[in-house]
């Protein structure tokens, strides 16, 4: 079975007057099959604990282990932690003009299962993603992430989430500037995902909505750069009538 | 309208549309057209025409000192039946019809060359092969001059193709009869250190279809000049340019429509990617529509994709409209980089460095190569582009 498990995790920012540490020691396992919710106010360092994990350049890890299966995640650079079986769903995708939707979909996934897919269950395998997502198919020939709505681009992530089938995926704020109903259809999809058992769920979120459709098992509280409080599916009602007052002191004194 | 989206440091796209009653394209010359180099006084590199062109690397050909070595090029006509070939003297009489030479070093290369190759297709032929046109440096210093004409209803297609090292100075003529239809690609793959300056004349006949595809890829400096007019109206003309400009290079695509008749059509579409340290890509567009060219259709477009830092762009989109009785006109133009979170998204999904790149960059071309429409010209470009992605990593 899959395991991340992050220790004492450190990262800094190159910001205007210096450097700039934002994670200040996060402790974490996600074993497969796993849902944890990791919740916390703007600024709290969530989506840098996503994106640090990913490897993204911005941020430098000054100390800390992030390990999946025991394998250095850190050491690899961002394509091979894919290849290992990370995902990260962004809060922000990019666009990539010039390469469709198609060709992109069949590159990673020929990338991450090490071989191109036979193209006829390929085709089908795509096509009811798709549907499931109800997204239409001529999705599949626009240029990846251009001119996307903001409902078009989650869908866009959990769509290859569903098909690179990873044993740990990141899902950084993919609730944020959806409607009810493209939340609604991009929780199913992460749960189609979940229920295979095989994948471990990180989810980030500000808002406990999401929360409705995707049942964690567990919640941490994010605050000042590290988890807070933790417990299960109870805390994150908690948040939703307490909000996150009395976590922000906390952190605002640890920083 | 001008677009700028993302653009790397140092790099400009302006554009403008100006509604004038006289042209200032033409004023903005520092001399009037001429097929004589003395009515042109030496470029100091802040003339309007000269001022992106690195002067210096032109090896004289802009100043009188460049002179023809006896063995500047090599050129090799391939011609199926149909098609007439001849090397003339300077006093043919087919020769300048198309266009007279616009800056110094056209006029030096019309002014000094000593044979002209003349390609004819008679009247109503259509040709079902290529004229294959090898122009291959030999390392020396070479002012050209080259005519393609094309009678009335004939088709044919022609390609350029320019290998080799020399120190080139050219003028190409195309002309076309009435509704005869003429598709030339020049490519432009010299070895590093050519340098070559060509200005393209196309005189499109009464419901003639005239398409270029200029492609650059060698050289140290290359700058080219594709100029179209219309003889009379109904007349169609697609200009498309491809380039990938790599560190060190200047590669520079001017570009004239003058519609000057009614009812005629253009479309200009011109694509770069760069990379590597001082790159630099020069692309002009001047679209001017005079008061006689009424239900003129035109558009043009420049995308650049900077794939490292170092590398700089100008492109410079001109649109000048003395009739509003005009069916459309538009132009874009985008410099844009293949930026750290493109990578990083693609890389996100396991998809290596190299490839990633390879993915964006096919991309970004795919949609012009598909629109030459001559399948082993757009597999050669494809594979080229390949290739220099290739050394690239």
């Amino acid at each position: 079975m899959a395991t991340l498990e992050i220790r004492d995790l450190h990262v800094s920012v190159v910001a205007e007057n210096g450097t700039k540490e934002i994670l200040k020691g996060v402790d974490l396992t996600v074993k497969q099959g796993e849902t944890h919710a990791i919740m916390g106010p703007n600024g709290s360092g969530k989506s840098t604990l996503a994106y640090s994990i990913a490897g993204h350049p911005k941020y430098t890890i000054t100390s800390g282990t992030v390990t999946l299966d025991g394998e250095d995640v850190l050491e690899m650079s961002v394509d091979e932690r894919a290849r290992a079986g990370m995902f990260l769903a962004m809060q922000y995708p990019v666009e990539v003009p010039g390469v469709s939707v198609s060709n992109f979909l069949r590159t990673s996934a020929t990338a991450i299962r090490g071989e191109a897919p036979k193209l006829r269950t390929w085709v089908k395998e795509v096509k009811s993603a798709m549907e499931q997502l109800q997204m239409d198919p001529a999705f599949a020939e626009r240029n990846v992430n251009e001119g996307f709505s903001g409902g078009e681009k989650k869908r866009h992530e959990i769509l290859q989430m569903e098909l690179l089938k990873p044993k740990i995926a990141i899902l950084d704020e993919t609730d944020s500037g959806l409607d009810v109903d493209a939340l609604r259809q991009v929780s199913d999809g992460v749960n189609r995902v979940r229920e295979t058992g095989e994948v471990g769920t990180l989810l980030i979120t500000h808002y406990t909505r999401i929360l409705r459709y995707i049942k964690p098992d567990f919640v941490h509280v994010f605050s000042g750069g590290r988890i807070v409080e933790s417990g299960g599916a109870e805390l994150a009602d908690k948040l939703e009538n307490e909000g996150y007052e009395a976590y922000s002191t906390k952190g605002g004194a640890s920083a | 309208m001008a677009e700028a989206q993302n653009i790397p440091a140092g790099s400009t796209t302006a554009g403008s549309i100006a509604v004038a009653a006289e042209s200032t394209v033409a004023t903005r010359m520092s001399a009037p057209p001429s097929f004589d180099v003395a009515d042109f006084p030496v470029p100091h590199g802040r003339e309007e025409e000269w001022r992106f062109t690195p002067l210096a690397r032109l090896r004289g050909l802009h100043d009188g000192t460049a002179v023809a070595t006896g063995e500047g090029v090599r050129v090799e006509v391939e011609a199926p039946e149909g098609v007439t070939v001849e090397t003339v003297g300077r006093e043919d009489e087919r020769l300048g019809k198309a266009g007279t030479p616009v800056d110094r070093v056209a006029a030096q290369a019309y002014s000094s060359f000593e044979k002209a190759s003349v390609v004819t297709v008679a009247k109503e032929a259509v040709l079902t092969e290529p004229i294959r046109i090898a122009v291959h440096g030999q390392g020396g210093v070479a002012f050209g001059h080259q005519v393609i004409e094309l009678g009335a209803f004939a088709e044919a297609v022609v390609v350029i193709d320019h290998t080799g090292d020399a120190v080139l100075a050219a003028n190409v003529d195309y002309v076309l009869g009435d509704g005869a239809k003429l598709t030339v690609v020049s490519v432009q793959d010299w070895d590093e250190k050519a340098v070559h300056v060509a200005q393209h004349n196309a005189l499109v006949g009464r419901d003639a279809s005239f398409k270029s595809v200029v492609v650059t890829f060698g050289g140290d400096v290359v700058r080219i000049h594709p100029r179209v007019r219309y003889a009379a109206p109904g007349g169609e003309a697609e200009l498309f340019g491809l380039y990938f400009t790599d560190a060190g290079q200047h590669q520079e695509h001017r570009l004239l429509v003058d519609h000057d008749a009614p009812h005629c059509k253009s479309n200009v579409a011109y694509k770069g990617a760069l990379q590597g340290q001082d790159a630099h890509a020069v692309w002009i567009g001047d679209v001017l529509i005079q008061a006689a060219a009424e239900g003129t259709d035109t558009y043009e477009l420049n995308r650049n994709l900077v794939l490292t830092d170092g590398a700089r762009v100008d492109s410079v989109p001109n649109l000048e409209i003395e009739t509003g009785e005009i069916a459309g006109a538009g132009h874009a133009s985008a410099t844009g980089r293949f930026d750290d979170e493109q990578l990083f998204y693609l890389m996100s999904r396991g998809i290596p460095e190299s490839e990633a790149r390879r993915l964006v960059v096919r991309g970004f071309f795919a949609e012009l190569v598909q629109q030459i429409g001559l399948p082993d010209v757009q597999e050669r470009l494809l594979a080229k582009i390949e290739a220099e992605l290739e050394a690239s990593v």
